[in-house]
């Protein structure tokens, strides 16, 4: 390698410059599958102090990638080669697009001139992912190689975060150049920062102040952003019930007396009550969701609505608002809090909204019916909570079991909760927990799973043992595609189709054939155990624990209603 | 509402895609589009034209400003904006004296005949859309053989 100290160039490879830039950028570890088109990349892992975690499925290395992302704040990265590595990944990536997370995807191409002859394994990656990242970069010269890679994580991290794809040809990973590694660089067409307006923030504070009922609404930008501290200040200042959307659960710590839980089409009954009640409220990082409100145009007409987003492009898209301000959340909020401090606005303790919020909130904790048996969802999604230490991170498959993990387990640390919100992805708590560990080594990771969907990705379990990467599995087993079967059973007489899954496979034995421990719990006597067995386990654990598969999640909000429409447990 | 969208983006392959798929992703319909490079060779400028309601224009500008290789969006209000469009028309000629029907015509609208033959006579307008499909209205009793047009370009007027 011949160094020109003057202008600071290097010649080496495309491949040792793509390594290199990720180490500048401060990448530890790549979660991958090697294959023909990325051999060189993969060949300077043998020189560099970047770790490779070895996957069986190029989707589940992007879900890593993506939990790594989400965990640590910065851009989780993921190898794929050519063709169908690259296709596999693409599920991983618009995952990682509607839940706004990092990642920086980087797949292996075809030679430069055997691109569009349908060469063995080639794909047209970028026009397929384009759709579904937020930039996609396919150098063509190797010394375009280390300013692509600045680009491509400053693009991940910053504004609203999404998934970054570089795709680089085989023989611009093997070509020689002089390489200049950039400290600067522009694109004049990205503009992640706008200066929250000061005025639409005190409107806000006065519209909040003015009303009879407001209630603040925190999204997923909320957790993004870290507002954690600012949200509960606001709350506490200004005496605001908090409801989340799903993605922003446990943005406010959820056994907060202000907490009221996720709304939503399975959001608390109480927080579903209050919001279809109040006439104000401040959005928090959120694009009100269908999933999230419903039909909001049932109690819109009294409803005022604060939004607070990172995009402009969020502002008005799925609900008109009388207040905007467009900027980081955190940077937002701050501002409000200095704002009501300078004012010494602090509300009083009691007053007739907040007394209804609290009986409202006590009647539902009090009444709503929950499954009979001793292995109801309820019961066995509270002890895992007792048990957990609330620093722990839990991430969560699709399905039933998510919307119980989202009724039922309480988040009282804040940003300790992920699940794919956005795209629902099947599969993708198990491998993202996996890369929440590799983030933070030192809490524990739990994923909270059904059988159908830790199906899609369990072969992860040879990452999670070979690579010492020991999680968690909490398997709500009742061997159905369980949403489905609630559908069926709900929407479609009861004629059961494709949901069945058998007695098939056997996890625990499926555990222990990957050398992981596998645990069942019958009982709550044996749940208790196996938690505390898999809470000191060295290796990855899975705990399989048989439910009733006729338990459907209540409370429910059917498609196309309004959250005052909730269908409740009879 | 019809909108006039005008685009500086970058002048590099893969952009047009991007900008419509975006319209097909966001369930929008483009009206017509023109793309050419700027005097600067690093950028392009695309005009778009489209149909909305305010709330509509206002996301989809949005929405196309977020795309980071578009330099910069906006909604040109038609009356301080220079807006043209070329189209040519090959028309029928069936009867002697159609041809100067038709001469006449094209010089009502400011166009240019071209391609004059014994059958048929090509007409270049370079007008507003609705000018070009007033003229259309007008040339139709002769039979329309084939239309092509470019779609608007336009330009905000200095001060606007």
């Amino acid at each position: 390698m011949a160094i020109d100290l003057e202008n600071k160039m290097e010649t080496m490879t495309g491949a040792k410059a793509l390594m290199t830039a990720l180490e500048k950028e401060g990448v530890k570890e790549v979660f991958g599958l090697p294959g023909g088109a990325n051999l060189p990349m993969y060949d300077e892992f043998s020189r560099c102090n970047i770790r490779h975690i070895l996957t069986r499925h190029e989707q589940s290395a992007a879900h890593m990638a993506d939990g790594f992302g989400r965990v640590s704040r910065k851009p989780g990265v993921c190898f794929a080669t050519s063709g169908p590595g690259a296709t596999n990944i693409l599920t991983g990536i618009a995952t990682a697009q509607a839940d706004s997370a990092p990642m920086v995807a980087v797949t292996g191409q075809v030679p430069v001139a055997m691109i569009g002859k349908d060469a063995f394994q080639e794909s047209d990656i970028i026009g397929m992912a384009n759709p579904v990242v937020k930039y996609a970069f396919q150098p063509r010269n190797a010394r375009e190689i280390p300013e692509v890679v600045k680009k491509g994580f400053f693009i991940a991290e910053t504004g609203r975060p999404g998934p970054v794809l570089i795709d680089i040809p085989k023989d611009v990973q093997t070509n020689e150049a002089e390489m200049v590694f950039p400290d600067e660089f522009k694109i004049r067409g990205y503009h992640p920062w706008t200066d929250p307006d000061m005025v639409n923030i005190e409107k806000a504070i006065d519209m909040l102040l003015n009303a009879q009922k407001p209630v603040i609404l925190a999204g997923g930008g909320t957790i993004i952003s870290s507002a954690f501290a600012e949200l509960q200040a606001i709350a506490e200042l200004l005496m605001l019930p908090v409801v989340t959307t799903f993605k922003g659960k446990g943005a406010f710590p959820e056994n907060h007396p202000l907490s009221l839980g996720p709304i939503g089409m399975h959001g608390h009954a109480e927080a579903n009550r209050i919001m279809s009640e109040a006439d104000c409220v401040l959005a928090i990082g959120t694009r009100f969701s269908d999933r999230s409100v419903g039909t909001f145009e049932a109690f819109e007409k009294r409803l005022k609505i604060i939004h607070m987003d990172v995009d402009p492009a969020e502002i008005g898209k799925n609900q008109t608002t009388q207040v905007a301000v467009v900027g980081d959340v955190r940077a937002s909020l701050r501002i409000m809090v200095k704002m009501l401090m300078q004012k010494a606005i602090k509300q009083n303790q009691e007053n007739q909204w907040l007394k209804h919020v609290k009986e409202t909130k006590q009647y539902w904790q009090e009444n709503l019916k929950l499954h009979p048996g001793e292995m109801g969802a309820a019961k066995i999604l509270r002890k895992l909570r007792e048990l957990l230490p609330h620093q722990s991170i839990v991430t969560t498959e699709v399905g039933q079991h998510q919307m119980w993990a989202s009724l039922f387990f309480d988040v009282i640390h804040p940003g300790t909760f992920f699940s794919s919100t956005g795209l629902g992805t099947m599969g993708w708590g198990f491998p993202a927990a996996i890369g929440a560990k590799v983030a933070k080594p030192d809490v524990h990771v739990v994923d909270i799973a059904g059988d159908g969907s830790f199906a899609m990705t369990e072969n992860s379990l040879a990452t999670a043992v070979l690579e010492d990467i020991p999680v968690i599995v909490f398997i709500l087993n009742n061997f159905t595609l369980g949403m489905v079967a609630q559908w069926q059973r709900t929407f479609y007489g009861r004629r059961m189709i494709g949901v069945d899954q058998g007695k098939c496979p056997d996890y625990v034995k499926l555990a222990e054939s990957y050398g992981a421990l596998g645990l069942r719990a019958q009982s709550m006597a044996e749940l208790d155990k196996a938690i505390k067995e898999a809470l000191s386990s060295k290796v990855a654990t899975v705990i399989d624990i048989p439910i009733d598969p006729e338990e459907d999640v209540l409370p429910f909000v059917a498609p196309g209603t309004s959250l005052a429409d909730m269908v409740l447990p009879s | 509402m019809w909108a006039i969208l005008s685009l500086l983006v970058e002048n590099k392959p893969g952009i047009l895609f991007k900008v419509t798929h975006l319209f097909r992703s966001r369930n929008f319909n483009i009206d017509s589009i023109s793309v050419g490079v700027t005097d600067n060779p690093e950028y392009s400028r695309m005009t778009i034209t489209t149909y909305g309601d305010e709330k509509q224009v206002t996301q989809i500008v949005k929405q196309l400003d977020k795309l980071i290789d578009t330099i910069e969006v906006k909604h040109l209000d038609e009356h301080k904006t220079v807006y043209r469009e070329l189209s040519i028309f090959k028309i029928k000629l069936s009867n002697a004296n159609d041809s100067m029907e038709i001469n006449k015509l094209a010089n009502a609208y400011g166009g240019k005949v071209h391609d004059v033959r014994k059958e048929s006579i090509m007409v270049e307008l370079t007008a507003t859309p609705d000018q070009i499909r007033a003229f259309e209205e007008l040339a139709k009793p002769f039979g329309i053989i084939d239309v092509a047009r470019t779609g608007v370009a336009a330009l905000e007027r200095t001060g606007a």
